[in-house]
Formats: C-alpha cells, structure tokens, sequence
C-alpha cells in the first residue's frame, strides 16, 4: 500500500469517525454515565491521533492528544462532563475535521494555529473538579447501576476501571493496530443503554473486528455504471422474454425462462448494494439540532424511529440537503424559547422526532416537532407583504392552502436574518429537490401543537414494476406504486356497474363511488383544446342525445299544428342538429365503428318517413300519417339505441378495465382498452419540452425494442380534476369535520338534492357511502319505523323531508324512493330525498345562523342558498339516533 | 484557404436546408415511433435510439408546412443539444457540404412567417440558397403553445 494509500484509508476512515463521535458527544451529554459511548469516543479519538502521529500530521496529533487525554481523566471519572466540556469537544472535532479536509484537499494540515484550541482543552483537563463525584450524581442519576452493569458483564471487574488496560490486546480488531481501552463496550452495550430507545447510538459500534473483515470499500461510480449496465440487461431479459415466449424450442424456453430469474435476482442484488439505511444521514442531526439550539437559547431533544430504513444511494444523497434544511428549520421556528413553552405548559425542552417508514413502495419521512405550529395569519400577511398573493386571494385560502405557501420562491417569516433561516430561500428549494426525485413534501400544523413536514420518496430511481396497459392501441406504464387494484367488467355488469352523477362516469367499487376517468379520452383532448379550457367535446354522446331529443319535440310540435315547417325543411337529414354532427363530426371521427354507418342509416330514414307525414298530412291522408307516425317514434328510438351503442363502443363499455389507482389520498378508476401484465421498467428520463406535459412521469423501452410512456398518476389525476386542493384537504387534515371549519371558506365536494316542497339541499359528500334507489313496495315497517332490507340487513329510513319538519314529502312521488346512504361504525342509515340533483365542487362559507337540528348551516352553491345537512344530526331529529350506536360486536 | 465550415444538408419540400455538422450525432433512416398525446403536433413521437429514448420532431410541421404524404417516409437527422439528442424529421438527405462563409448572409427581411424565425441565415451556394437551421430556436414550440405549457405546473 503506497503511502497515498494510507492517507486516503485514514481520511474516509476518520471522516466516518467523526460524524459518529458528533454524535456521541450529543449523546454522552444526556448520559453523562453512559461509559461505553465515553469508552467508544475515546477509542475514536486515540486512534486519529495514533495514526496522525505515524503519519506525522503534527498538529492534528497535538489537538487530538490534548483531547485524548481531557477524555481519559472523563473516562476515568475525575472529571464530569460539564456543557462546557462538550462543547469545547465539540470544538476540537471540527479542527480534527477541518485539517483532515485539509489534508484530502491539498495533503497538508493548513496553516492555523490552534493554540487557544489546545490551552481550553488542557485547561478543562486541569479543571480540579470542585467534587468529583457532587456534580455527577445530578446530571448522571444511574453511574452506579451502568457502572455495575459493566462488570456484570465482562466478568469480574467488580468496580474497578483501571483493569481495562489489561484488555486492550483483543481489542486490536479495530483497522489501526493501537491498544485499545475500554474492552467491554461491545458485550456491555444492551446493560448500559439509556432508558429512551438510544436512537442516538451508532448503528454500529467500533469494536466490530469480524465485521470490518468482511466489508470492502466500493467507488460509488462504480455502483452507478454497475446500475446502468443492469437496466441494459433487465431491458433484455424483456425483450428475450418476449421472443421466446412465442417460440416451440423448450430447451430455449427454459434458457429464457433461468435468465429470467437469474436476472430479477441479480437486480435485486445489485440494487442492494446501493441501499442505505437512512440513518446514515440522520447521524448528524443530533449535532445539527445542538448546534442550531445553542445558537437561539432552545433546549431541544431529537428522537428517531426508523432509521434502518433503507433507500437507494442516489436518493439518500438527494434528500440530505432538503432534511437538514427542515430540521434546522423546525428547530429555529417551529420549537419555541424554553420560557414561551413554560408560559404554554410545556416542557421546556423541545422535542424534534424523525421517522421514517416503508409504506406502498414508497418511504415516508416524517419531521415533526411540538412547537407552536405554523401561525397561519403571519403566513398569510407574509405573503401578501411580498407580492406573492393578493389580499384578495388571502381570504379565500384555505389553511391548507395557507400552508402551502411557505414553498413558495422568496417565502419567509423570520422576523430577523440569522445564519440558520430567514433568508427566503429554502422551503421552495426542498420541494423542488424532492419533487426532482419523484417524491412529494406536505406540511401538516396544529396551532399551539407543531408542525409535521410529511414525505413520500420513491424506493429507487432506475427500475420500478409497473403495470402496462393499452389504450387507442398505445402502450402505456403505470407505476405499480400507485396501484390499488384492477377490476375487469363484462357485458350486463358493464353496462350495468357504470353509473353517472351528473354526466361524471362512477363505479360503485365495495359500495363507495369511484370516479371513473377514461385514458383514451384524457389523451386524445389535444394540446391545444385543453390550454383554452375548451375539453374535447367531440365524444359528448349525452349533448349529441339532446339534440335529437329537442328536434323531436321540435318535430312533434309540427305535428300537432302547432310549428310550421314544410316537408323539406323537416326531411332533410343533413340539417336538423344530429344530422350536422354526424356529417361534420361523428362519421369524421367514428368511421371505423360499423354502428356509426348504422345510425346515418337510420337517421337518414327516420327523415325519410318524417317527409312522408308530413306530405300525407298535407293532403289530408290522416289515417296513413298516424301509420307512419308510429313508424317514426320507432326510428327515433332505434336512432336512440344505435347511438348508445356506438357511444358503448366508443368509449368500449361492453368490456371495461378499470385500473384502480390512488393519487394523494384519493382514488379513481382509470379506464384502458386492455391490461397487458406487469413488468420491471427501466425508467428514462424524457426531454424538456415533453416533461412540461405533467401527465408522464417518464418513457422505458419495452420488451419488442419500441418506447412506452409512464403516466404520472398525479398528474394524470389532476388533469381529470379527479384531485383538488379539498379533497385532499378532507382526507389529509385529519380533522373530523372539515365541511364544518369555522373560518370560512373551503372548496367542498357536496352532493346536492331535493326533498320535501322543492326544498334544495347539499350534504357533504364524505358522508354519503352509496347512492340507491328501491321500489316503493320494498320499503318494510320494523320497530315502527321504514326499513328495507339491504344488502343482507335491515337500513333504517329516515325521511329528509319529515325530519326536518317540512311535512310529507313532495306530490311527485314515483314509484321508487331515492335514498341516500349514510354509514358510521358498520351502521348504515338510509336518507329518503327527492331526487339527487348533483355532485359539485365549490368553494363557500358556512353561515351558521341557519343552524338548527339537522342542518349545519347554509350557503352559496351553484349561485343559489343551500341548506348544508348534518346528517347525524338529522337522524337524531328523526328520533333515530340510537340507530347509530356502534354495533356490538 | 478562407474560413469554410462543413454543413450536414436535407430537403423539407421545396426548401435546402443545413447543420453544422459538429451538432449533427447521426442521421438514421425512418424509425418507429410511439406517439405522445398532449404534446404541441411538432413532436411526432419518441424513438429508440440503441436504447435511449429520442424525441422526433417534425421540421415540417414545425415549418407549418403540409405534412408529407403517408407514403414518403421522413428521415431522422439526430442533433445534440444540452437536454440530450433530438431527432429532427426531414424529407430527404443531402450530402455533407463545405461552406465558405464568406457566401454567408443573414436572413433576408423578405423571409416571413415561421422559417424566418427558425433560420439562422443564408449561405449562397453556387447551384442554390442553404438555409442554416436554428435547431435551438426549432425544438422551441411557438410562443403561445408555450404560454400555454408554461402555465401548467
């Protein structure tokens, strides 16, 4: 090994000591008796200056050695760890750093003078403790017990400390041949580990000789080509796959079939090798959040959960910027001065969590801390301050909304500049840096409580499993980490399971609605129809329905005298509205659809036979006309059915796929020609002017050597307004009732009907479970109540109408009851209205002067005042609250 | 010997058209293509390039001239630029040339509509006129489509 060698060996190996001794010293802080961090500090420290004296970096030895011994009269228990101590360490650790930068950049100490460094040190060492023992019984109430349990461990060394030395020997393991001290730490660890789960360890204590013999240092560039090359080989494996599963050869079949496997498994391999726990960077937090709440007279604690939790390297490296930044950030403003939380009942010391957990694929990090929360108003002058909303818009901004804010460019609200924040660049950084990466950051507060900064960040970046799929005979990727589920619907259940809400398709999936959003008709929207707002409006059946509809009332009015209109004018099939579309649009676009010649057949006919009557009207032949005319209603029926039937081929509704995907915290049913199979992508990047689309996440190659796009399923979502900013605000919240926030505005996904005498009221759509309709005689009394029997129970009826005192319900009774579902704890109660008008999404505020039983209050919806339903409330006023009661279980 | 520099040339229709050579990375014949709905039309589709994954862009319709006929079969000219190559789809290939630069001439004022905003200049060539191709300026959608795509996130 040349002596460049060495120096590089001792330089990685140093640079990985330092952050754990950080680390440590934090550490010993809390647990002044905590010997086996004290021990392992010492080792730490004894080793850099051994190998800094044999490689005579003089003045590293010299910091080191003063430090070294300040650490053995700590070891020794002639001195207590006093803050002062910890930070002059503290201080002597980042010299140690900065000359080992030194030396990686330039092979030299530098030039500096550490004199002031070394007195303080020595003169800490010095220090005659005023009473030894006196001041660590306060700050270490258990030294007894960690000290018995040493010995309780390592043998006989009842008491006793100074016999250490005579373990060194086997203490050799460690890379640098120097006599070790403090021999026990190992074994002794789980005995003398702090009562909180001592995230603060390191993940892997020094002593670990078999270890160190079994690893090997690899170049990350190395790792990276080694990843490229396997997304090459996974790309072929696809495409061998795909050319022998036609074949007859078996032997070749089998070949194919082993490469397969040994392929999916030496990915597995080598994306292993890449993994790290993210510990590895949460190591410095401990430091970081010292540092910090010195800085600004905080007491702040950090715990970790999860910190094993492992992510690929690329993506560890990508997001440590972005969390050291939200830590610092949470420690400066979030956790408030020791006195503020004093004065709130809180404990003085702040507390900062991390956690982090695997969940769908997906790593969660969380950051949360217990301070006094996001302060909204500020937030909201803040920006208005700085031109970034108007006062206008601040008004109407839902919290969340408000929230969200701070990731704007140029945010923050900092009352002064310090080193740590308050400079306006940051928040929107982070997000930039982890949506770069595929993830997704959100921030969730509670006033007087803390704040919790949210992530999801994808596993890995270069291969992922996805779900291919065809549509418009395009093959397109989902990501399998937004897949929920895939239902397939055939014939009858086709046609029968697709419902509308007001023209929005829906499936009823396990009794909750769906929406539905069809790919081909996503894509086939041009650029340029969707940046006017304008949708493609050319698979509208229903308007296409309607016009057929007017004309023939048109038509029927002509009959009864009551319209003029000659023979020609009504015969011409080329005018009317239908015949325009068909001749302008529908044979244009439809061609390929045989239904579609049909329907300009029997439009043409039907025009046909109007002519006819008319004629024979007009000579007076009645009796013929009313023959014919008969002829006619059965035309424009059949006109009716052929264009459902090309509307069912259009959009293919005798067999759907629906890919149940989940976007934010909603789901939606994404509705393909055909679902192909599952597959390992190699995902590449795509350029510029294609990623401003935010409808792909990317492009891979498949199998047959030919491009597929990966849909984004976010945005994908948002393109079909299936997300809004409420609906992730209900779900994500977490707070009870969000249709009933006391401030104000919210946009609000309400269902809107009519009960009683065309009384029109909303109710808020998270508490509708199904919308249903039963024959009038299947409504049963039980219990002198309306029941029916549903899905194997008996539902409760509770009439809208007669709840809220409006006397019975309207004249127009049908034969059918329309009710609305109501569920809670496993109950389900059904809601009897008139006709359910609507689904909308508005923004309005809540007047609650029109609260009374059953009605939260009301408000401006679609331009008219609404009555809002609180449906519990409702139940109760129908003397039906027990219906509700938990079921027992 | 004055200054010349080489051009790489094709045809789009009527027009003689160059790249430097240095931007050009290869020219292949017609590809496969998968098509990219939403996107501006000047973006035929994606092509697998030895596995990485190329943008084509259709000089005629970037032109706003008539698309080709669905019997002719564009060519891929494959350029490098900063956000990686981009196939540009032409007509027909022409041959390497070099160029005196002296026969150089910035666009004429009479050149309109879009070609003038897409060319460089004029080199006058003995036989005929090469216009000098922005492929920067090219791969840019027009303004108001990019207004547009701005616009969104």
């Amino acid at each position: 090994m040349s002596d460049e060698e060495i120096v590089k060996e001792f330089l990685v190996e140093s640079h990985e000591n330092l952050d754990r001794l950080d680390q440590e010293l934090i550490s010993l802080e809390k647990n002044p008796g905590d010997r086996d961090t004290l021990a392992s500090i010492f080792r730490t420290i004894h080793t850099i200056k051994g190998t800094s004296g044999f490689l005579a970096f003089n003045q590293l030895e010299a910091v080191t050695h003063v430090g070294e011994n300040l650490l053995s009269r700590l070891r020794d228990g002639s001195l207590a760890l006093t803050p002062e101590i910890t930070t002059a360490l503290l201080t002597m650790i980042d010299a140690v750093r900065q000359m080992l930068g030194s030396i990686e950049a330039n092979g030299t100490e530098g030039e500096r003078d550490d004199q002031q460094l070394i007195a303080t040190l020595a003169r800490l060492q010095q220090s005659e403790p005023s009473a030894p023992a006196p001041p660590r019984t306060p700050l270490a109430p258990a030294p007894e017990p960690a000290r018995a349990a040493i010995p309780a461990a390592s043998g006989s060394k009842a008491g006793t400390l100074p016999p250490e030395e005579s373990k060194a020997p086997e203490e050799a393991a460690v890379e640098t041949p120097v006599p070790l001290p403090a021999a026990e730490s190992r074994p002794v660890e789980p005995a003398a580990k702090p009562p909180e789960p001592a995230d603060v360890h390191p993940g892997q204590q020094p002593g670990r000789g078999a270890i160190s013999d079994s690893t090997i240092r690899v170049d990350v560039g190395q790792l990276d080509k080694l990843m490229n090359r396997m997304g090459e080989l996974v790309l072929l494996r696809n495409q061998i796959v795909q050319y022998t599963s036609q074949t007859e050869d078996s032997a070749l079949l089998g070949t194919s079939q082993r490469l397969n496997l040994l392929t999916t498994e030496l990915q597995e391999g080598v994306m292993k090798t890449r993994m790290q726990p993210i510990g590895n960077i949460w190591s410095k937090f401990p430091r970081t959040v010292r540092d910090v709440a010195v800085g600004c007279g905080k007491q702040v604690r950090i715990e970790m959960e999860g910190k094993e939790t492992e992510l690929d390297k690329t993506i560890i490296e990508a997001i440590k910027d972005p969390l050291t930044h939200l830590v610092r950030n949470s420690v400066d403003h979030g956790i408030e001065s020791p006195e503020v939380r004093r004065s709130a009942g809180k404990n003085p010391e702040g507390l900062l969590t991390l956690r982090a957990f695997h969940e769908g694929g997906q790593v969660n990090i969380e950051i949360t801390d217990d301070g006094g929360g996001l302060d909204l108003e500020k937030i909201r002058n803040k920006a208005i301050q700085k031109a970034l909303i108007t006062a206008d818009q601040a008004a109407r901004m839902t919290d969340r909304e408000v929230t969200h804010l701070i990731f704007l460019p140029g945010f923050s609200t900092a009352e002064k500049v310090t080193s740590v924040s308050g400079r306006g660049v940051g928040m929107d950084v982070v997000r930039t840096n982890i949506e770069k990466i595929g993830g997704t950051v959100d921030v969730r507060t509670r006033p007087g409580h803390g704040s919790t900064v949210h992530m999801k960040i994808p596993l890995t970046l270069a291969i992922i499993p996805a779900l291919i799929v065809t549509t418009a005979g395009d093959r397109y990727a989902i990501p399998q980490v937004s897949l929920l589920e895939l239902v397939r619907l055939e014939g009858e259940q086709a046609r029968k399971g697709m419902e509308r809400v007001n023209g929005a398709p829906v499936y009823r999936l396990r009794g909750r609605l769906l929406p539905l959003v069809y790919l081909k008709r996503e894509l086939q929207a041009d650029g340029k129809a969707s940046a006017n707002g304008a949708p493609a409006t050319q698979l509208d059946f229903s308007s296409v329905r309607d016009k057929h509809r007017q004309w023939s009332k048109t038509l029927q009015k002509v009959l009864e005298g009551k319209l003029e209109m000659t023979p020609d004018q009504a015969g011409s099939h080329q005018t009317c509205a239908l015949g325009q579309w068909i001749y302008t649009t529908g044979l244009a676009t439809f061609a390929e659809y045989p239904d579609m010649h049909l329907l300009e057949e029997t439009h043409r006919r039907f025009h046909e036979r109007v002519y006819r009557v008319l004629n024979l009207k007009r000579k007076g032949a009645s009796a013929e006309a009313v023959q014919e005319l008969e002829s006619v209603g059965h035309d424009s029926e059949r006109i009716m059915q052929v264009l459902t039937s090309v509307e069912r081929r259009v959009l293919d509704l005798d067999n759907v796929n629906i890919v149940v995907l989940r976007a934010d915290d909603r789901q939606f049913g994404l509705v393909v020609d055909e679902i192909n199979d599952t597959e390992e992508i190699v995902v590449k990047p795509l350029s510029k002017q294609l990623k401003i689309i935010n409808t792909y996440a990317g492009a891979t190659i498949m199998g047959d050597g030919k491009v597929a796009l990966i849909l984004d399923v976010m945005g994908l979502a948002q393109r079909a307004n299936v997300i809004s900013e409420a609906r992730a605000h209900a779900v994500a919240d977490g707070d009870e009732k969000p249709s009933s926030s006391a401030d104000g505005q919210q946009r609000n996904a309400v269902l809107l009907f009519e009960y009683g005498d065309r009384g029109r009221m909303a109710v808020n759509l998270a508490q509708v479970a199904r919308l249903e309709e039963f024959p009038r005689d299947t409504v049963e009394v039980a219990a002198d109540r309306e029941v029916v029997q549903y899905r194997g129970r008996i539902m409760p009826l509770v009439r809208v109408s007669s709840a809220l005192g409006q006397g019975s319900e309207s004249a127009a009774s049908r034969d059918s009851l329309h009710v609305v579902v109501y569920s809670d704890h496993g109950r389900s109660v059904g809601l009897v209205v008139d006709r359910i008008l609507d689904i909308v999404e508005e923004s309005f505020v809540l007047d609650r002067q029109s609260s009374r039983q059953g009605v939260l209050g009301s408000a401006v919806i679609q331009k008219r005042v609404t009555d809002i339903l609180d449906v519990p409330g409702l139940i109760a006023a129908a003397g039906g609250s027990h219906l509700l009661s938990p079921q027992p279980a | 010997m004055a200054n010349t520099q080489q051009f790489c040339t094709f045809f789009l229709k009527d027009e003689f058209l160059g790249v430097p050579v240095q931007q050009v990375q290869e020219v292949i014949r017609y590809q496969e293509m998968t098509r990219v709905p939403l996107v501006p039309e000047i973006i035929r589709g994606l092509i697998n390039l030895r596995g990485q994954i190329v943008m084509a862009v259709d000089l005629r319709r970037r032109f706003a001239m008539a698309d080709r006929p669905a019997n002719e079969l564009p060519m891929n000219v494959v350029v490098r630029t900063d956000d990686g190559p981009v196939s540009f789809l032409v007509d027909e290939i022409g041959d390497v040339l070099e160029v005196d630069e002296e026969s150089f001439e910035p666009t004429p004022e009479t050149l309109r509509g879009r070609a003038r905003a897409l060319v460089r200049g004029v080199y006058k060539l003995p036989e005929r006129l090469m216009l000098v191709l922005d492929t920067e300026r090219a791969l840019r959608p027009e303004a108001e489509s990019a207004g547009a795509a701005g616009g969104a996130k």
